[in-house]
């Protein structure tokens, strides 16, 4: 083991683990990859990383010098950033939905990041357009942008990728949720330029359900590195996964040891549909993270129909 | 073949409030024609007048994106589910 220099140095490399256990079909097997493992917790962690470095490179961003970073998040974006601003010596300031859970908020405070909550109502959506208009006003903070960024699919296709390939060259299937589109568009690009025949599968939440307020399609929302990567003709198919059965998909993970977070149980609820319709797959199903940062929902130890009740109001994805 | 068409709160002014309709047809595309002759005023919201889906609008059979089947030519059975949503900024982050 060697003694790294920062930090920093341990965002990527994640384990690959068989978890063909709970795959219903004995011709195909699932591979989860555990993001959870990333130092602050989160595939985002990556991203984040990449953006900074990004803005340093071209000389947006100084180290050490306080310049102050806005960002929307529903959480793992923001806790990613808000360890790497601590380090490189920032100020960070995230914009988040109101409905997040507990911990979420307190490990954003743990980096010392500043929060401007949004309302529930709006979810990401919300966060987003509101922290658009707070980088118009304040044209001297760096604004990410992580639906715009391509750093965001650079740091999956130069990291989340060649990792899966280096391990799992065998890979038939990707399966990852969809929210900023990076991990399936960078991780899905890569895959297909190695192997044509991989098939990506994407895994939403029903966050058009969730978000009020939109007052005609028009105001609807598709992330820029989605259209700019042709994320359209990468994804071969796309599925909601409801809270309730992202929950169970949560607590079956317990089965084989993984403890990871309820956007986790969504993605291997995909990857169960996946095993189940094709025969001879290998799936690499990416776990965006681990469960602490929701114990709090009661998500393993509840009552089902309580927790899934409470889950339709919180932000998990 | 009958479903249930799904309406987000922004179409269903058009559609007498409700968040629910049954429609007939062999594919979205049939079901979405059919949407339409009973209410007039979601004509062009989802489909636009060049015949495809409308940029921000995720169309699901059973929780499948209809863009990732075939479109509005993906074929539904009876009983099926179509939901209607507006495509928005996702989750994870």
């Amino acid at each position: 083991m060697p003694v790294y220099d920062s930090v920093l140095d341990l965002v990527g490399n994640t384990p690959l683990v068989d978890i063909s256990r709970l795959s219903p079909n004995p011709t195909s097997r699932i591979l989860a990859k555990l993001e959870g493992q990333n130092p602050a917790g989160s595939v985002k962690d990556r991203v984040a990383l990449a953006m900074v470095d990004e803005a340093e490179k071209d000389g947006t961003l100084t180290p050490g010098s306080g310049q102050v970073i806005v960002e929307s998040s529903s959480g793992n974006t923001g806790i990613g950033l808000a360890m790497i601003s601590k380090v490189r010596g920032y100020t960070l300031k995230i914009v988040l939905p109101e409905n997040v859970s507990e911990e979420r908020k307190q490990l954003l405070q743990v980096w010392g990041a500043q929060i401007m909550f949004t309302p529930a109502s709006g979810g990401s959506n919300g966060a987003m357009r509101e922290a658009q208009r707070i980088a118009a006003e304040h044209t001297d903070w760096w604004f990410p942008f992580q639906y715009g960024n391509q750093a965001n699919v650079k740091a999956h296709f130069e990291g989340t990728g060649p990792e899966i390939w280096r391990d799992c060259p065998e890979v038939t299937h990707l399966v990852a949720g969809l929210g900023t589109s990076g991990t399936l568009v960078g991780v899905g690009k890569f895959l297909k330029e190695r192997n044509p025949a991989v098939k990506v599968w994407a895994v939403e939440p029903p966050a058009g359900e969730m978000v009020d307020g939109l007052k005609n399609f028009d105001e609807g929302f598709t992330p820029p590195i989605f259209e700019a990567n042709g994320g359209q003709d990468l994804l071969d198919r796309k599925s909601i996964v409801r809270p309730r059965e992202s929950i169970e998909w949560t607590r079956r993970l317990i089965d084989v040891g993984i403890f990871a977070g309820i956007s986790s149980g969504a993605v291997v609820a995909g990857a169960h549909r996946c095993a189940a319709e094709v025969d001879g797959a290998v799936i690499v199903v990416v776990l965006p993270d681990g469960g602490w940062k929701y114990l709090s929902t009661g998500a393993w130890t509840g009552d089902l129909d309580e927790v899934v009740e409470r889950a339709k109001g919180t932000m998990y994805f | 073949m009958t479903v249930e068409v799904r309406l987000p709160t922004v179409l269903r002014q058009h559609a007498g409030g409700m968040s629910s309709v049954p429609a007939n047809g062999d594919t979205v595309g049939e079901v979405f024609d059919d949407l339409v002759r009973q209410f007039p005023g979601l004509a062009g919201q989802v489909v636009t007048a060049e015949g495809t889906l409308h940029k921000f609008v995720n169309v699901y059979r059973n929780d499948d994106d209809v863009r990732y089947l075939d479109k509005l030519g993906t074929k539904v059975s009876d009983g099926d589910v179509i939901s209607i949503l507006p495509a928005v900024a996702g989750g994870t982050g």
